[in-house]
């Protein structure tokens, strides 16, 4: 169970444009939603209303500063989940099987059924794409919603990942990276997607967009239009004599 | 990472304890001594698996870790350390009894002892997120832990005491490559997060306000501050002194004062194996 299929039929995963994003944190909140009644048990919290509060996740959302080379820093949001690596080392880690790569569609699940809660998988994910929930110890990962996507009592609409659903901004796109003619493909390609630490060797499925080049401030003084008026009248007869004193 | 009591106790007493067995199965005892000395052996091995399921969400669904030795190091580890256990028992009978019956199961058991102690350390070095983990020198440390400590408790003193000496070499090439582990990996915020491509990446905002299990788990930053403290503690405690009490102290009590002092330098040094080790996910919430 545990060893990764050869290769899958489809390549299912997400595209996350950081252009887009401004970091509203829907996506996170409808994946707890959604996933903390669906698939498994639920995503526990501790501590909620406390002075520590703490809890399970399968998507937070960063904020980081850029400093360009020739411009000003950029705030950058940053949604972090898992990437369903073609070679994922969570899988081949596990001891008991619980851990898996999907043969059909390329999806990382857990049975939680057989999950002993080492935390090896987590361990080994170099993207902190796994938590351990500590209320019912079994590792949680991000399922792509796998109860949604393939769910006919679902609107075709909805048959999507919550996370993607729910972002108004589009700035999450789900689909098949095998097929080369799928949004995901194509939205890959045009906006050079890339994939998260490849020195790690994993092969993430997932890509994220780059921000797009912004705009630049003019170099010229704001005023130049102004600066550039020749003076008539009585004010220029002013400048020629005042400039000859 | 998180240096959780279960897995330093766990990595320490049965790394001992198959090293110990080893050296039983190898040589021997007779009579009632034997049967203590097998006894402690034993002990120390099966308290420290004992000990590794502590720390498991389910412990209850223990004996499926057996279904996955083919890609897994921990279900080979439970493999191997299970068989070991069971081909030193004869041995062990043998040898309490009387019974003569030869080597055999003693040399295996011996063998696999230390293919037991190696998967134990492959389950650590195979991670590749953990770069300071990810090195031969980590399989080396762990082997030269169970050889020299159970040499040590067999007082066989000369042997000990070179033992000892690898295992100083040993841990100090595991440090010393630790040191630039990190930079060799190639991780970066950059990296980690693509933008490099675009400009130098650091933390505007942490994704929530609280911890989670992935900080408490793999952020874990108080080990690094005592750092080269307890390097030095484990370099004196479970080489020097045991170097130093096996030479100057005459009859069992060099062994007594040997053994609990290279135990004591071998927890410090297990605690900061884990303590000091950097996980790249701790690139996102900027913290290496």
């Amino acid at each position: 169970m545990t060893g990764l299929p050869e290769r899958t039929e489809k390549k299912l995963g997400l595209v996350i444009d950081l252009d887009t994003c401004v970091g509203c944190h829907a996506c996170v909140t409808a994946c707890k939603g959604w996933n903390d009644q669906g698939y498994g048990v639920p995503l526990s919290d501790q501590n909620p209303y406390g002075a520590d509060p703490s809890g399970t996740f399968l998507n937070r959302v960063h904020s980081y500063a850029v400093q360009l080379v020739d411009a000003a820093a950029q705030i950058i949001n940053f949604p972090r989940s898992c990437l369903h690596c073609e070679d994922a080392p969570c899988v081949t880690v596990c001891p008991t099987g619980a851990s898996y790569k999907r043969a059909e569609d390329g999806i990382v699940l857990v049975n939680e059924d057989a999950c002993i809660g080492c935390g090896l998988c987590a361990w080994a994910c170099p993207y902190g794409a796994r938590e351990l929930d500590q209320a019912a110890g079994v590792m949680k990962k991000c399922t792509l919603c796998v109860d949604r996507i393939y769910n006919e009592a679902l609107p075709e609409e909805d048959r999507e990942p919550a996370c993607v659903r729910t972002c108004p901004t589009g700035a999450r796109h789900f689909g098949d990276f095998a097929d080369p003619e799928s949004k995901v493909s194509r939205l890959t390609a045009e906006r050079e997607g890339f994939a998260l630490m490849p020195e790690m060797g994993t092969k993430p499925v997932n890509r994220y967009l780059p921000p797009r080049k912004k705009d630049r401030p003019e170099e010229a003084s704001l005023l130049a239009p102004l600066l550039d008026i020749k003076a008539t009248g009585l004010a220029g007869w002013l400048d020629r004599v005042l400039g000859k004193i | 990472m998180n240096p959780a009591p279960s897995v330093v106790i766990f990595t320490v007493l049965s790394g001992l304890g198959f090293g110990f067995l080893a050296l039983l199965g190898v040589f021997g005892s007779a009579g009632m001594a034997a049967f203590f000395l097998w006894a402690l052996g034993y002990g120390l091995a099966v308290a420290g698996l004992v000990a590794s399921t502590f720390h498991l969400g389910n412990p209850q669904r223990a004996l499926l870790a057996f279904t996955q030795w083919r890609t897994s190091w921990l279900s080979r580890e439970a493999w191997a350390s299970v068989v070991t256990l069971l081909l030193f028992a004869p041995q062990a009978v043998s040898d309490w009894l009387g019974l003569e019956w030869g080597r055999g199961f003693g040399m295996a058991g011996a063998a696999m002892a230390f293919v037991t102690v190696y998967c134990t350390s492959m389950i650590y070095a195979q991670i590749r997120a953990v770069p300071r983990w990810h090195h031969w020198t980590v399989p080396a440390v762990f082997l030269a832990y169970a050889l020299s400590g159970a040499l040590v408790m067999g007082a066989v003193r000369p042997y000990a005491a070179w033992m000892l000496v690898l295992l100083g070499i040993a841990l100090a090439l595991h440090w010393h490559f630790g040191k630039s582990a990190f930079a060799r990996a190639g991780a970066s915020m950059e990296s980690a997060t693509g933008l490099g491509r675009i400009g130098a990446v650091s933390v505007f905002e942490q994704p929530h306000t609280g911890g989670n299990y992935l900080m408490r788990e793999m952020i874990f930053v108080v080990g690094r501050k005592h750092a080269d403290r307890v390097r030095m503690i484990a370099m004196v405690c479970s080489v020097m002194l045991p170097v130093l009490a096996l030479m100057f102290i005459p009859g069992v009590a060099a062994v007594i004062v040997a053994v609990a002092v290279h135990l004591l330098g071998a927890l410090a040094q297990r605690w900061l194996f884990f303590a000091e080790a950097e996980h790249v996910v701790g690139l996102y919430y900027g913290a290496h």
